[in-house]
């Protein structure tokens, strides 16, 4: 066989498993209301905490179990219930991006990214509040 | 305003010194360009000689202006924004460095020092084959390069538009608050902001100068290109260009597997290397460097794949600055476990600016040239070397562009306004390519070294590679039979890939270390290129066995627990194995084969760290204990109430034993109400409390112990507490008070199986330590932690200074050194690479 041929042949083989890799693995960001629309179908979720309700996580009855509501932008709400630790700055997020499935009314969340802003050091807002706050304590 | 206080000089120096430098790379740039174009002999030396002046002139800037920003952070001088920023005073000395380059100011002027230490070495070794008459070429590209990263920290206004984020900015004009109408407003200006404490490790002093280093080194190669097309001498700098290469391709390596080191000590994300963006940035130039170094090798011997030597030399650095772009415009957002910032948009129209002015001067000239650029139209043949290695070079490039395509989703949702989002198992599926990857690589590496160029008899071949192949599938079946990989989670077809990757990395060792027996006759000096692919191999054998059957044991599936409430109560799902455990204080608890006892609690120097002592411990059948070691993960509350979980590892020679806190109680929540009742105590007293009683032991100045480290010039005492309970257990305390800046610290002491508080509250008139005492009624104390077992980590760790030190035999073979500074240069390199990796952490 040519060279050429088996270097094409490598090439599509290629091709081919990247695209598909790539094809059937990607998910979409949604709304809680897109989501409730297609249950059982991995999505991301781009939502806050809902502080008027409860959060539930009790480490000692069960470490692996946690649950929340989250509200979007658009108003839409869920319950997220996660098995997994609490993440540390739940309360303190400004935006939760969740990744999981809606399932009889509420998200199974399989992983959960927070945003805390404050952790952005060249955020100019969040320099004025340190200065504001280190120099008026003396 | 006359602002009491402020030192102005330093600033202005530097940004004297920004602004030369800038102009420098610029002037630099043009007369090297010119140099390169001139033909007669007495005018090019004379053009020469002026650039390389500017362009030292512009080295000598960058360092200045570096000494000035570490004075600056040194010195506490918070009128600058960088400092304030960056530094702080608590901050310990070996960080100072590393706060330099935490911010984006800093790791340009890094970016720069570090082509300024290649283009040093370019001119300083323009004598030698390494360099001759190619210096103008890659000089012009080297400066110019110089040019732009002098643009994004220029600091200069032009009309109302920053070019460039100066590293001298002030404080004042940078934040708005009103302390700044105040004349004196530095003396209210107590501390910096520091360095992020997730960063506070040895490997921020070391990891970004490496990677740096490592980018900045990709220029070369790519200057190489630049100078063959532009001296219409196609062919003449592989030789010359391969040396660098192979530097290249040893430090950037390196330089990203120390940030996978630093991942896997530091972070808890648990593991090495998560295909992260920033991560996978990185890796994408290091991939097609590799591509580049194989086609090279081909081109000298053969004469075939100049063109995709052209093509990999210059996509490489391409490949760098598009990395550049990912990771500092904010593009990436949510899909990386890294925080980005946007710097603003100027920057990033900078950024971009950078990476196309590289990018689309260099193919549009390779695309002009193609036709003009050697190729032989003979086919190589199929037994030949040559073809094997381009198919494996074409390979390492497909992965490549698969792995880039794939980081590249936020900036193709950005541009087209799509909104795709990463796949539910985001490693997973890098991880199913990677897998066929290996076994292909595994394979090409095995058995390509055993053909010769041009062509290789049949017999020769089957002679030769017969006895490694055997080796090779008895080792496997070995580990089938002994070690079985127990990675069911992706099913059965990914288990099978994974044991025929291991097959195929298993052979790659076995043939290229018995290469340099079989064919070299042991000559390890000509073997560089064998001890390289060996250490390969051996490091995708250690991540195949250690992410294989990497455990997570302190699941409820492991450790034959079921809790009721670990079923999931609306799903009624069993199956999935939940990974975190709650340790209740004192109850020893199941973990794996380890017995683990959550101990106590106690806080370190750092304001919000504490520290949670876990006691393992390994039974024999006979209830005796085998094997017992402490693990202290920490959790650190920082000063803008963030937490950082950060692991600690027990490291054995062929497993690790790796623990963090995914959950702790948070102290602001459960402080309890009981008040300290104060005791004066002198050296020798005893106190009674409602369970026992305290004897002073001793009070210690300064103590320098496991909790403490204090310097002779801190103001520190320590109280040594016995403690001893109704029932005789006698337990010890050391409380500590400590004046610093900002006041009276108190570093109190928990005994927990006591309920008991211990606080050093202060010192009386006539020399008695005054005891807080506080018993408490709050009942349960606990931790969640998640464990897991890595086994055969350092297989990952050998194979990547084993791979490291094969280029740089390769290198120094090809870049003709003399002996002395062969040893030297190897002996340097192992010791620094064995310490780091194998040792420092351990």
């Amino acid at each position: 066989m040519k060279k050429t041929h088996i270097i094409i042949l490598v090439g599509i083989a290629a091709v081919i498993v990247g695209l598909l890799a790539y094809s059937v693995d990607f998910s979409t960001y949604d709304t809680v209301n897109s989501a409730k629309q297609k249950p059982g179908k991995f999505v991301h979720l781009i939502a806050k905490l809902d502080k008027s309700q409860p959060i539930d996580y009790d480490p000692i009855k069960n470490p692996n179990y946690l649950s929340f509501y989250a509200i979007d932008s658009l108003g839409g709400q869920t319950k997220v219930v996660y098995h997994n630790s609490k993440p540390a700055d739940l309360e303190k997020s400004e935006r939760i991006v969740m990744k999981g499935k809606m399932e009889d009314g509420q998200f199974e969340c399989k992983e959960i990214l927070l945003k805390c802003p404050s952790k952005y050091k060249d955020d100019k807002e969040q320099l004025e509040k340190n200065v504001t706050e280190t120099t008026t304590s003396y | 305003m006359n602002f009491i206080g402020e030192q102005l000089l330093p600033g202005q120096i530097g940004h004297f010194f920004i602004i030369l430098s800038f102009f420098a790379s610029l002037l630099a740039t043009i007369s090297f360009f010119i140099a390169s174009g001139k033909t007669d002999l007495l005018e090019k030396k004379r053009w020469l000689t002026y650039a390389r002046g500017i362009f030292f002139t512009q080295v000598i800037s960058v360092v200045a202006v570096f000494a000035i920003v570490f004075y600056i952070c040194a010195n506490h001088l918070y009128e600058y924004m960088y400092a304030y920023k960056h530094a702080s005073k608590e901050l310990e000395s070996k960080y100072l460095l590393a706060c330099i380059w935490e911010g984006q100011e800093g790791s340009f002027l890094l970016w720069s020092l570090s082509h300024g230490i290649f283009g040093s070495i370019i001119i300083l070794k323009r004598k030698a084959a390494m360099v001759s008459h190619w210096e103008p070429y890659l000089m012009t590209v080297i400066s110019f390069a110089q040019f732009f990263l002098m643009m994004m920290i220029l600091g200069i206004y032009i009309f109302d538009v920053r070019i460039g984020n100066s590293l001298f900015t002030l404080t004042r004009n940078e934040i708005n608050a009103p302390i700044f109408s105040q004349p004196n407003y530095l003396s209210f200006l107590k501390d910096g902001m520091g360095l992020n404490i997730l960063l506070r490790n040895y490997w921020m002093v070391i990891h970004p100068p490496v990677l740096f280093l490592g980018f900045a080194s990709t220029i070369v190669p790519f200057a190489f290109a630049y100078a063959g097309i532009k001296s219409k001498q196609y062919g003449d700098w592989v030789k010359a260009a391969l040396p660098w290469t192979l530097l290249s391709a040893c430090v950037l390596g390196v330089g990203i597997m120390m940030g996978g080191k630093w991942a896997y000590e530091s972070l808890s994300f648990g593991g090495y290397w998560a295909w992260d963006p920033v991560e996978n940035a990185s890796l994408v130039p290091w991939l097609i460097l590799i591509a580049g170094l194989h086609t090279m090798l081909v081109f000298k011997s053969t004469g075939h794949s100049l063109r995709a030597t052209y093509l990999f030399a210059i996509l490489s650095f391409c490949f760098v600055l598009y990395s550049t772009f990912l990771t500092r415009t904010g593009v990436l957002g949510d899909t990386s476990v890294h925080s980005f910032t946007e710097a603003g948009k100027a920057i990033n129209v900078m950024i971009g600016l950078f990476v196309l002015a590289f990018t689309l001067p260099a193919l549009t000239l390779f695309l002009i040239h193609y036709k003009k650029i050697p190729a032989i139209h003979k086919e190589e043949n199929t037994n030949s070397r040559e073809f094997w290695m381009f198919i494996g070079s074409l390979v390492f490039f497909l992965s490549a562009m698969f792995i880039s395509a794939k980081t590249s989703v936020p900036v193709i949702n950005y541009a087209f306004g799509t909104r795709i989002a990463p796949p539910e198992d985001v490693e997973f599926s890098y991880n199913k390519v990677a897998a066929l990857i290996a076994i292909i690589i595994g394979l090409l590496t095995a058995v390509t070294q055993y053909l010769k160029y041009k062509t290789t008899g049949k017999a020769y071949l089957l002679k030769k590679i017969a006895l490694p192949t055997l080796i090779a599938a008895i080792a496997t079946t070995i580990i089938v039979i002994v070690y079985p990989i127990t990675y069911y989670k992706q099913g059965i077809g990914f288990l099978g890939a994974i044991y025929v990757a291991l097959f195929a990395t298993i052979y790659a060792l076995v043939a290229n270390a018995m290469y340099i027996w079989l064919v070299l006759k042991g000559k390890l000096f000509s073997g560089g290129a064998s001890i390289a692919h060996a250490g390969f191999a051996l490091m995708l054998i250690g991540m195949l066995i250690s992410s294989g059957n990497k455990k997570v044991i302190s699941s409820s599936m492991v450790n034959g627990i079921n809790f009721a409430a670990g079923t999931d109560p609306m799903t009624k799902e069993k199956d999935d194995p939940k990974e975190n455990l709650t340790l209740i204080r004192d109850v020893p608890t199941r973990m794996g084969e380890y017995e683990v006892t959550y101990r106590k609690d106690s806080s370190g120097q750092e304001d919000g760290r504490k520290f949670y002592q876990l006691n393992f411990e390994k039974k024999g059948a006979d209830n005796i204990v085998k094997e017992s070691f402490q693990l202290s993960p920490d959790v650190y509350m920082m000063k803008d109430n963030n937490m950082s979980s950060n692991p600690d590892t027990r490291n054995y020679l062929t497993k690790d034993v790796y623990t963090y806190i995914s959950y702790a109680l948070n102290d602001a929540v459960s402080e309890d109400t009981a008040q300290f009742n104060i005791v004066e105590l002198h050296q020798g007293d005893t106190s009674f409390y409602s369970n026992g009683y305290i004897i002073l032991n001793k009070v210690e100045k300064n103590p320098s112990n496991a909790r403490y480290n204090y310097a002779s010039t801190d103001i520190a005492l320590m109280a040594d507490l016995t403690v001893v309970s109704k029932e005789g257990v006698k337990y010890a305390a050391t409380p500590l008070i400590e004046v610093d800046s900002m006041g009276i610290v108190h570093r109190d002491d928990t005994l927990y199986a006591q309920n008991l508080y211990l606080r050093f509250a202060g010192v009386s008139d006539d020399h008695n330590i005054k005891l807080g005492v506080k018993e408490s009624d709050k009942l349960i104390d606990f931790v969640t932690v998640k464990t897991y077992v890595f086994p055969y980590v350092n297989l990952v760790w050998l194979g990547l200074i084993i791979m490291a030190l094969g280029l740089v035999v390769s290198m120094v073979q090809r870049g003709k050194f003399s002996k002395t500074q062969t040893a030297i240069t190897l002996v340097l390199i192992s010791a620094a690479l064995v310490y780091m990796f194998l040792f420092a952490n351990n």
